[in-house]
């Protein structure tokens, strides 16, 4: 349905996307982790056809059966709503303050699906039940500022099932939300994705709600998929060093806050941050904060390695290993 | 809101009532006797007192401020010195006209500016958005009496489209419409710039803004994003401009059509300067005072219509 093979998104002459490879079939639901700067949110806004203006995209792109790297804005806005759609990050700043929602969410219907206002508002109502916004009729009505985070979250979510796309995305959906809201956006977002067989991107650095919505994760760094495969898989047994990282920088409710001999237990890290876009490595962009680095990381590039079916990391150990 | 409404409406009259007591004062004190402005230098002593107690002259400053808002208010606005009819009747006649100036500028103004500062925005640093901005730039220059000379020497001196000047009243529409043209584009061309300026940047901000995003996800095209979203989000500080601009059209009428030698209030306030005809001025500068009050009342008003967050609020 959607596939990128050697995709990759330039600014200048920097890779902030390198040849990122991924095929989203109908259902899917795939995780994609990272810290920020891993070019995650600019995988989504290509899928969007919303790379900024001044990124230049090579290698493919295709959704249906059509290239779309190098298409006009018009023939994206034929396909954004009706065969992708986004979730963004910020519910509070994400609704237009001067309309009502329902204003909001039954636009793109009228636009795309040339439904009647009536049919449409319909349709509204219907979605705000499915997404779980009590008191729909009510709630249509309202401005934006009238409403909790969570539930603006929700009529962004409504918005982007408008016209029933095929692939839904989700960047960092939970983010600015608090806990028990995000759990239960997740789990939202998961069930809306299994009943309507849509694909579903979710995006995040919340390991644990990746684990909770996906079936498949891409570990991406610095604008690499460095790590993908199941996702029970990928974060029960870790192979790329970043991706141990990740895991190991997740704090652990079940431990104490205290080691036994009384001393703060410090929260493991991985040191350093994402390098900017002008100094990364040549080689493998991980080189320099990586625990385990090998004499060749600094210089050479590696190769994406298939371990298992459906499973894999991009890492010199994995070739290494092989080699011995 | 109830509060807010009666809040603003109280101010709206104090200030109103604060206007009257400024303007009052002012033409009390400046120098001259209206008695002897009306009968001349040669005027025997006598006439001069007897015409001064007929004026109310002799009177407390205080009563006669009070007489004067007690009449006005009733549309009395005294007798004009230089033109001896009715102030009311003179203003009546030459309302339409200036009203209509400055309605029509102000329409214009709107559809230029805000078509123009669209378009600018959504150029940004592209070469529309540069011509606008030149544009713009020589607009708010040029000044509007020298714009409208400019005007006339084209259109109607060299082409012949229009009339130079002059109006021959309302009983031949085509003919009112076309005298009416030069002068509401000499005053619309200047106002324009200004706001065209406003209108984009106001909406270069909303365009940054999350929603934005948001509206071009669902696959709206950039022409709907920009009308329908960015510019009723970029309204606040363009509608604070136009009530600004609504006074400075009603005050340029003054300028304008003493230009285009237009029968107007503007062109009577200048004519009843020069004849220290009182009453008359005094009316007009309150008029002038009310109706610039009430473009920033009914401003006031607008933001709560364009934004229910400050409903919320007020």
């Amino acid at each position: 349905m959607i596939e990128l093979s050697n995709l990759s998104v330039h600014f200048g002459h920097a890779a902030a996307l390198r040849d990122a490879n991924l095929v989203i079939e109908r259902g899917d639901r795939l995780g994609v982790v990272g810290e920020s700067g891993s070019g995650k949110t600019l995988l989504a806004l290509c899928l969007m056809g919303m790379a900024p203006d001044s990124a230049r995209l090579t290698g493919q792109l295709s959704i249906d059966g059509q290239d779309m790297a190098r298409a006009a804005e018009r023939d994206w806005q034929r396909l954004r709503s009706r065969w992708v759609a986004m979730v963004f990050q910020e519910p509070m700043a994400a609704l237009n303050p001067l309309r009502r929602v329902g204003d909001t969410v039954i636009e793109p219907m009228l636009l795309h699906d040339g439904l009647t206002r009536r049919a449409a508002r319909d349709r509204a109502l219907s979605l705000f039940e499915e997404v779980g916004i009590p008191d729909p009729d009510r709630r249509l009505r309202q401005f934006p500022h009238e409403m909790s985070g969570g539930q603006r979250q929700r009529v962004l979510i409504a918005l982007a099932l408008a016209c029933n796309p095929m692939l839904l995305i989700a960047d960092e959906p939970t983010t600015a939300l608090d806990a028990n809201v995000a759990l239960r956006i997740t789990d939202l977002l998961q069930r809306l994705a299994r009943e309507r067989e849509m694909a579903l991107v979710f995006i995040s650095h919340d390991l644990a709600a990746v684990a909770r919505a996906t079936e498949d994760i891409v570990v991406m760094y610095a604008g690499d998929m460095v790590e993908r495969g199941r996702t029970a898989a990928v974060l029960g047994a870790p192979v790329h060093p970043y991706t141990k990282g990740l895991l190991g920088a997740r704090p652990d409710v079940g431990v104490a806050g205290r080691n036994a001999d009384g001393k703060r237990r410090r929260l493991p890290t991985i040191p350093g941050s994402v390098p900017p876009l002008q100094g990364l490595p040549e080689g493998c962009r991980f080189a320099g904060r990586c625990p385990v680095e090998l004499p060749q990381c600094a210089t050479q590039r590696p190769a994406f390695t298939q371990t298992e079916v459906a499973r894999g990391a991009a890492c010199h150990l994995l070739t290494e290993a092989r080699h011995d | 809101m109830a509060y807010f409404l009666f809040r603003r409406t109280l101010g709206f009259v104090l200030t109103l009532l604060a206007v009257s007591v400024v303007v009052f004062a002012v033409m009390n004190v400046l120098p001259g006797d209206p008695a002897l402005t009306i009968l001349g230098m040669d005027a025997s002593e006598d006439a001069l007192a007897a015409l001064r107690e007929q004026l109310g002259l002799n009177a407390p400053l205080v009563t006669r401020y009070v007489s004067w808002v007690w009449n006005a208010l009733q549309g009395d606005f005294g007798i004009s010195h230089s033109f001896r009819v009715p102030v009311s009747e003179l203003i009546s006649e030459r309302l339409p006209m200036t009203i209509s100036l400055a309605v029509a500028g102000m329409l214009v103004t709107l559809v230029l500016a805000l078509s123009l500062g669209i378009t600018a925005a959504a150029q940004h640093g592209r070469a529309g958005d540069w011509g606008v901005m030149f544009l713009s730039q020589l607009g708010i220059a040029v000044p509007a009496f020298w714009l409208s000379i400019l005007l006339v020497m084209l259109f109607a001196v060299k082409l012949r489209w229009l009339p130079p000047g002059g109006f021959a009243g309302w009983d031949d529409p085509v003919a009112a419409l076309r005298s009416l043209i030069l002068p509401t584009v000499a005053l619309a061309l200047v106002q324009s710039a200004v706001l065209a300026r406003v209108t984009r940047s106001s909406a270069l901000e909303v365009m940054r803004q999350d929603f934005v995003r948001t509206a071009r996800a669902s696959g709206l095209s950039h022409r709907r994003i920009l009308w329908r979203h960015v510019l009723p989000n970029a309204l606040v500080p363009i509608v604070t401009i136009v009530g600004m601009q609504f006074a400075a059209l009603v005050t340029g009428t003054i300028v304008i059509e003493n230009v285009f030698y237009l029968p107007g209030l503007g062109r009577l306030i200048f004519q009843s300067i020069a004849n220290r005809d009182l009453p008359t001025v005094q009316a007009l500068v309150m008029l002038f005072a009310a109706i610039v009050v009430t473009a920033n009342f009914v401003v006031d008003l607008l933001y709560v219509v364009i934004d229910p967050r400050l409903k919320a609020r007020a």
